[in-house]
């Protein structure tokens, strides 16, 4: 197994090698003042970051990416827990069609059902505003919770909960008192990967999304299809913020949640 | 008995019938989810599909007539899963051993988990961008292949089809990675060790132990890491060749539901993007279900 | 609803799940301040019996009354009994303190009052020293002692204990064993407690109530059930381990002659039929191990050891009888392997039963 262990890590460590490549290039070109065809560039600046700041609004974009953003953590963490909890709690006839239909959201690609829901908010003249990339962006994000929850709450003991009403408490005390503190961290770790899964959600927000509420990545793909009337450099300096910001929600949700979580709790429904 | 009795103790016995059901109170905790996707997922959804079959011009099924026998149109399901099979095949393949080395505790363990997981905050832009660069005729990649004099003259590598499947491989390998690995972390260690003791190879206890029971979990792997390669959309048109040999089913959809207006052919284009998206995850769930999908001992 | 009761009626009460009949009409009068154990295996119906008390299973039919008051359509949280959970069920993220409080801040009792009152548990239950931590830093026996003193505080009409010390190893399980006695000798609670462990039953009830398949089989004292199991099953679940099957072959008022295994037997009558098959059972212990010198007796067994387990002064023997059957016996005598001995049993200790 030896040569196989090498061969394992020699290839982790080229993959590695290009990733920083890749990274350090748009890295760098953001701080150069001018660089083509050569190792290293001529000089190095921050005039790019103040620039494209200016001339991409981006105090603007950033407010629209919080905003929208915070909206879709807070609605889809209301909708998403009781679902979540009647889920996890209950077997009742047809609640396989209904985990189902609350796993296809994540399962399919958003284009497929981005654009039919993209005509339907069009058609009640939703889209093109902040409330249609809210509404857009819920629709992988409310799943997302019920998915992330579900083996929060199955792991606290329904015998707890009787433990409580044993001892006086009625459902809302039930609730308040012993569930909610129970289920915080559940709720942090859902929140914190909505946040980021919003912020990186590209397509729902792009078919939704007018001219002021553009989020960090539909700016930073415009900005892209527009390259050629600003120089390279805002483009990447745009791009080395998006990243800055996603790497510090990044830092926060690995404090609150195991990394594999980040991609998806796939509860086994066989 | 008598009548009396028997209205009285009908109420609690059907509250009783239900709630064996798993039917009570509790359930309206799923009114708001159940309305919110029925309303946001289900029926624009449905409205699409019915809308797919009401053509500007034509039949009920013009939309998907021109579709397959418009070549521009129809090679792009050809396009996207020449990309897409691949991308995930091989984020999925390359998962495995790094994955399998990665399952014990090590120093460093932390920090290798990390950096590969970096790659989801970098956004398809920075990829992109990255990869024109550092891909470029004179970007680093090719300084240092002409450098160590591997090439004589600088390799193509961006804005064709390896530029995307490149951005794909780079953004789709630490979800399978993740997921590969907290499958394999859910393989109970002692099942090794015990194959050991009755005088298992390492590569026997792989092959005999690990695969058949981390087989199921790369399924549902393969399945995630395909939908995400699948639906590859901005980095097709940034790295790619959008009009040629990038031109994937997201970019028809798009174009011709959102720059030539032709709503009903867009929801074509999206449906059958989702018909062949199914119909690979079927296939892919129809071989899972031949495994062995029972308890693998471990906490997962 | 938290005053002490005199009489608690179980009336005809069924549970269903499904198709499955857990419970069939279960009929038991519980008195003020009794101690009653529910025994018998699992899926008999105890745990599901305790769950309909408590509140926290609907009944699919019968009545639960208090002192004539019905109280079977009241939630949980509404009759005011205490409950111990098999898996303690402690609130994790309380302190020690908090948990046992729990109950008295949901029925708003005054602060003062609720610090007194927990205090008092925590003295009773010694865990004054450990009132600060929270339920993951205790070790299982001292996680039970905080699920005792949680459903105690409040002083309950009913206790009801679920499996409490199954969870417990051996040496603990004696330790709390005692310690709840002590409990409800002390403050008196009526408590109703389950378990499939028939020493334990024995050892804190005042009254058994055996149970199989959703039935009650038998409701007695200790010394009742032990001494005069009313069929084969219970008698199986009290430790008469060897059932022989056996044929009547006359009877005489309260005594009953069969012949088991090619012997014939006399032994007390516990409704067994008068003709016709029946079994007979057994203790371990009753086997007495005839001297190879001693005369034959015409109602000797005959068998050959097979297995001997040391269990310190006895040991537990397994011995083979001529027809295939094995019997289980303890003894004084040092035997091994290959042994052919001779077994006796007094005819107050053969116990016949209907097949």
């Amino acid at each position: 197994m030896r040569p196989a262990a090498w061969l394992t890590w020699g290839a982790l460590a080229f993959f590695l090698l290009n990733l920083v490549g890749v990274v350090g290039a748009v890295l760098v070109n953001s701080f150069s003042t001018q660089w083509f065809g050569t190792w290293w560039p001529n000089g190095l600046t921050t005039a790019w970051y103040a620039e494209a700041w200016r001339e991409y609004n981006l105090f603007d974009v950033l407010l629209v990416t919080l905003q929208v953003s915070v909206a879709v953590v807070v609605i889809s963490v209301l909708i998403g827990v009781p679902t979540a909890y009647a889920l996890a709690r209950r077997d009742f006839p047809g609640k396989k069609l209904l985990n189902l239909l609350f796993l296809l959201p994540i399962l399919m690609p958003p284009m497929t059902y981005g654009i039919p829901l993209a005509t339907v908010l069009y058609k009640f003249h939703l889209a093109g505003s902040m409330t249609g990339v809210i509404v857009a962006n819920l629709v992988p994000s409310v799943p997302f919770v019920v998915l992330t929850m579900t083996p929060f709450i199955e792991q606290i003991d329904t015998k707890i909960e009787s433990a409580a009403r044993m001892c006086g408490a009625r459902t809302s005390a039930v609730l308040t008192r012993i569930l909610a503190p129970l289920l915080i961290p559940g709720i942090l770790a859902a929140s914190i990967l909505v946040l980021v899964r919003t912020v990186g959600m590209f397509e729902l927000t792009f078919l939704t999304a007018g001219p002021d509420s553009e989020t960090l990545v539909v700016s930073l793909f415009y900005s892209v299809s527009a390259a050629g009337i600003r120089a390279q450099q805002t483009v990447d300096a745009m791009a080395v913020i998006y990243t800055a910001s996603m790497l510090v929600l990044l830092v926060i949700a690995l404090r609150f949640v195991n990394p594999t979580q980040l991609v998806t709790r796939l509860k086994e429904h066989d | 008995m008598t009548a009396t009795a028997t209205t009285t103790s009908a109420t609690p016995a059907l509250r009783h019938r239900l709630a064996e059901r798993g039917v009570d109170r509790l359930l309206l905790l799923l009114v708001p989810g159940t309305v919110f996707i029925a309303l946001l997922f289900l029926y624009p959804f449905l409205y699409g599909l019915q809308l797919s079959f009401q053509p500007n011009t034509g039949g009920p099924l013009a939309n998907y007539e021109r579709f397959f026998t418009d070549a521009y149109l129809r090679d792009t399901i050809w396009i996207t899963l020449r990309l897409g099979l691949p991308a995930a095949l091989f984020n999925v393949l390359a998962s495995i051993p790094i994955a399998y080395r990665m399952r014990g505790k090590f120093r460093g363990k932390r920090l290798i988990t990390t950096i590969l997981v970096v790659p989801i905050t970098l956004g398809t832009v920075l990829t992109a961008e990255g990869l024109i660069e550092y891909l470029s005729p004179v970007g680093w990649f090719n300084k240092i292949l002409l450098g160590l004099g591997l090439v004589d003259e600088p390799v193509r590598l961006v804005h064709n089809y390896w530029g995307v499947l490149f951005s794909l491989i780079i953004t789709g390998f630490p979800f399978a990675f993740l997921l590969t690995l907290s499958y394999l972390s859910g393989i109970d260690p002692s099942l090794e060790r015990a194959a050991a003791t009755l005088g298992a190879s390492p590569r026997q206890r792989f092959r005999h132990i690990v695969m058949p029971l981390l087989a199921p979990g790369l399924a549902v792997t393969f399945c995630l890491s395909f939908v995400l390669a699948f639906s590859v959309f901005p980095s097709a048109i940034m790295v790619g060749e959008p009009q040629g040999s990038t031109h994937v089913i997201s970019i028809a959809a798009y174009n011709t539901a959102f720059r030539d207006f032709d709503y009903p052919m867009g929801s074509a284009v999206a449906m059958i993007m989702a018909v062949v998206m199914l119909l690979v995850i079927g296939l892919v769930l129809l071989w899972r279900t031949t495994l062995y999908r029972g308890a693998t001992g471990g906490k997962g | 609803m938290s005053d002490r009761f005199t009489e608690l009626t179980i009336d005809g009460v069924r549970r269903v799940f499904g198709e499955q009949v857990a419970l069939r009409g279960m009929d038991l009068t519980i008195k003020g301040g009794e101690f009653v154990a529910l025994l018998g295996p699992s899926g008999c119906g105890k745990s599901t019996a305790l769950n309909c008390l408590a509140g926290l299973l609907p009944l699919s039919g019968g009545r639960i009354l208090v002192d004539g008051e019905r109280i079977d359509q009241l939630p949980p949280e509404k009759r005011g009994f205490g409950m111990v959970f098999q898996n303690y069920a402690l609130f994790p993220h309380m302190s020690v303190r908090r948990n046992i409080a729990f109950g008295l801040a949901m029925r708003k009792v005054a602060k003062a009052e609720q610090a007194r009152r927990v205090e008092e548990a925590l003295r009773l239950v010694q865990l004054g020293a450990h009132a600060d931590k929270f339920p993951g830093q205790l070790s299982g026996g001292q996680q039970q002692r905080v699920a005792i003193a949680r459903a105690v505080v409040m002083e309950p009409p009913l206790v009801l204990m679920d499996e409490p010390l199954s969870n417990l190893d051996a040496s603990l399980r004696l330790e709390m064993r005692s310690e709840i006695r002590r409990l409800h000798q002390s403050l008196g609670l009526t408590t109703v407690y389950v378990t499939h462990d028939q020493e334990e039953a024995l050892a804190l009830a005042d009254r058994l109530v055996v149970m199989r398949d959703g039935e009650v089989q038998q409701v007695g004292t200790p010394q009742e059930v032990y001494a005069q199991p009313v069929n084969r099953h219970v008698a199986g679940f009290m430790g008469y381990r060897n059932l022989l099957p056996a044929v009547v072959t006359a009877t005489d008022g309260e005594h009953v002659t069969v012949t088991a295994e090619g012997v014939a037997l006399t032994g007390v009558n516990r409704n067994g039929p008068s003709s016709g098959e029946a079994v007979v059972a057994v203790r371990p212990e009753d086997f007495a191990v005839l001297a190879p010198s001693a005369p034959p007796q015409a109602d000797e067994l005959r068998a050959e050891v097979e297995i001997v387990e040391y269990h310190g002064r006895e040991q537990a023997v397994e011995a083979r009888l001529p027809g295939g059957r094995a019997v289980h016996l303890r003894t004084t005598e040092r035997l091994a392997p290959g042994d052919a001995v001779r077994l006796r049993v007094p005819v107050e200790r053969v116990l016949v039963f209907a097949p």
